[in-house]
């Protein structure tokens, strides 16, 4: 049997192929096992001595850091209510900020309700059209299409801040104006900003939570005789719908902490917005176009700390949401 | 018998590599059909032809006629979504979808466009009761089905491709990343359900192939070297490389 023959062959060459270990060890008898060496740390041990304490000394340098950092801006911050004695409820509520001219006048209102507002608004417009781009993305485009869509948006998150507030400055506060009137500054004009700056930011998240979408999934939607669409919008989307929340709120925090770019298309008045096209400020634009002004120690500089303070809590409201959500998604 | 799915001549390669060289085989009506071979012989790409799950492998080329109750479904007017609720599947791996039990087996019902609350709710109930997991799962069909384990996620799997009710159920080793325990259940399950159902079954396992198949194919080398009864072909093959897999001299 020419078959069996073959196999034979086969058999027979594995057999002679194997290296039989008992001979190696035989060469190595137990007197040449050094105890003195044995009993003590290695070379590599040390490494590891090394390595290890190395990654600790690093880890306890950004504590510490982290910890002064909160802890610099929590005394700042917090002197304005201890040591000036302003009201936080007055702080939260009243609209009038002139801290100047005394601690009845520290109200962030505007400052707040703007800054979420041009928060959300962003967030609210970029999401549609990054979840679309990250599904054309993993979806539908060719390997090549996917790779040069990725560059764009590794490009768009490169660009400074600055450069997309110049170019909002001179694109769109005109157009603005023509089309509504008034001067062009306010929520608008920095929604339309902050959408740009947040969608790659988004983009790139959800592609990675569409990719992380295991490929059997598909494979058995399809399976049962859905289109490739169903398959997207019952399967894909909902098992990637917490991460794609969390991009989401990472797009917002990005939102939330941009200054320079905001404070060049926000028009940087104290008012309520009672529109989307008055000028108004948001937390960080009334820090930045502020903090040459005012002198350390003082009511005025120790109200934008306690601005600084409220940034701090809210970005790490952001984080603990996308840890809350990561969880919820993994149930 | 009536042959549901007739194979002629297959060929199919991926770029130069031909992994199937032309495959005949003829499938009946309410049989078991088991297909069986070394591991890359070429039976689950075969096994993925039926309901040309490979059409998006690239630079695939597949040559031949499949056909499914007469109609070649590799035609250009084959409607592939009506093609797969005719002939489900059931993967190697158990893959319940993240959501609810019940969400899971209406999966292929609400994609189908079934809106009638109580049809749904009726073909769940059948079809748990049908993969024999109605006792698991009736009292928590809100609970996500991938917190079960895997012999009852495989059935959760099979409940739901039959609940599109189709005619022809592919199966590619459904048993082989499971316990002998949830393995033999899963094979009490197609016995019982054979007689509803035409399956056809990749398995790694001989015994498996021998207890519950109707029909037995041999692959090797993108061959198919030999098919027939299962009891004949355990029995009497007619080649002796079968009989030499058979008994396990190889493979």
């Amino acid at each position: 049997m020419n078959d069996k023959d073959k196999l034979k062959e086969v058999v027979d060459q594995a057999i002679a192929d194997q290296q039989v270990p008992h001979v190696k060890l035989k060469k190595m008898g137990p007197s040449s096992v050094d105890i003195e060496k044995l009993t003590k740390p290695s070379k590599e041990t040390h490494q590891e001595y090394w390595g290890k304490g190395l990654t600790y000394f690093a880890i306890g340098l950004i504590i510490v850091l982290v910890v002064s950092i909160i802890g610099f801006v929590g005394y700042h911050g917090l002197a304005t209510f201890i040591d000036n004695h302003v009201n936080v409820f007055h702080f939260l509520t009243s609209t009038d900020w002139d801290p100047g001219e005394g601690k009845n006048h520290v109200g962030a209102a505007v400052m707040i309700v703007t800054s979420f507002a041009v928060t959300l608004l962003a967030a609210l417009v970029a999401t549609p059209f990054a979840v679309a781009i990250a599904l054309y993305m993993t979806e539908y485009s060719s390997k090549k299409g996917a790779s040069f869509l990725q560059s764009v948006t590794e490009l768009l998150v490169g660009i400074p801040s600055v450069v997309y507030g110049f170019l909002g400055l001179t694109i769109i506060i005109p157009v603005i104006r023509t089309l509504f009137g008034g001067t062009g500054f306010g929520i608008l004009a920095a929604t339309l900003v902050l959408f740009v700056m947040v969608l790659p930011t988004i983009t790139s998240l959800t592609v990675d939570s569409l990719k992380a979408v295991p490929s059997h999934f598909r494979k058995a939607s399809m399976a049962l005789g859905a289109t490739h669409w169903q398959t997207i919008y019952h399967v894909v989307l909902r098992v990637a719908t917490p991460r794609i929340l969390t991009a989401v709120i990472f797009g917002m925090a990005r939102a939330f902490g941009e200054a320079l770019a905001v404070q060049m298309v926000i028009g940087n008045a104290v008012l309520m917005p009672y529109n989307l096209v008055s000028p108004s400020a948001t937390l960080t634009s009334q820090l930045t176009s502020q903090m040459g002004n005012t002198v350390m120690g003082t009511l005025p500089n120790n109200a934008l700390w306690s601005l600084a303070l409220l940034l701090l809590i809210m970005s790490l409201v952001f984080n603990f949401l996308v840890k809350l959500i990561g969880k919820r998604g993994q149930k | 018998m009536t042959t549901i799915i007739s194979a002629k001549d297959v060929h199919l390669s991926y770029g130069n590599y031909e992994a199937l060289h032309g495959v005949n085989l003829n499938f009946q009506e309410k049989e078991l059909t088991a297909l069986i071979g070394p591991s890359g012989c070429g039976k689950s790409t075969f096994l993925r032809c039926l309901n040309r799950m490979n059409d998006d492998i690239e630079n695939i080329k597949i040559t031949g006629e499949i056909k499914f109750e007469g109609q070649n479904i590799y035609s250009s007017k084959m409607d592939l979504v009506k093609l797969r609720k005719e002939v489900g599947m059931v993967f190697q791996q158990p893959t319940p979808f993240p959501f609810s039990v019940y969400d899971n087996v209406a999966y292929g019902l609400k994609i189908a466009g079934v809106k009638d609350k109580d049809l749904i709710d009726q073909r769940v109930e059948e079809s748990l009761k049908q993969a024999a997991i109605w006792k698991e799962t009736k009292d928590n069909l809100k609970r996500n089905a991938q917190a079960f384990s895997g012999g009852q996620q495989q059935r959760i799997c099979i409940a739901r491709a039959l609940a599109v009710r189709p005619k022809v159920v592919l199966l590619d080793e459904p048993t082989s990343a499971l316990d002998p325990i949830s393995s033999s259940e899963i094979e009490e399950t197609l016995m019982e359900l054979k007689h509803q159902y035409t399956f056809i079954m990749v398995t790694h396992n001989l015994q498996q192939a021998g207890r519950i198949s109707d029909q037995t194919a041999f692959l090797m080398n993108g061959d198919l070297i030999e098919a027939g009864p299962t009891e004949e072909m355990f029995i009497a093959p007619e080649k002796q490389i079968t009989s030499d897999y058979l008994n396990g001299r190889f493979g």
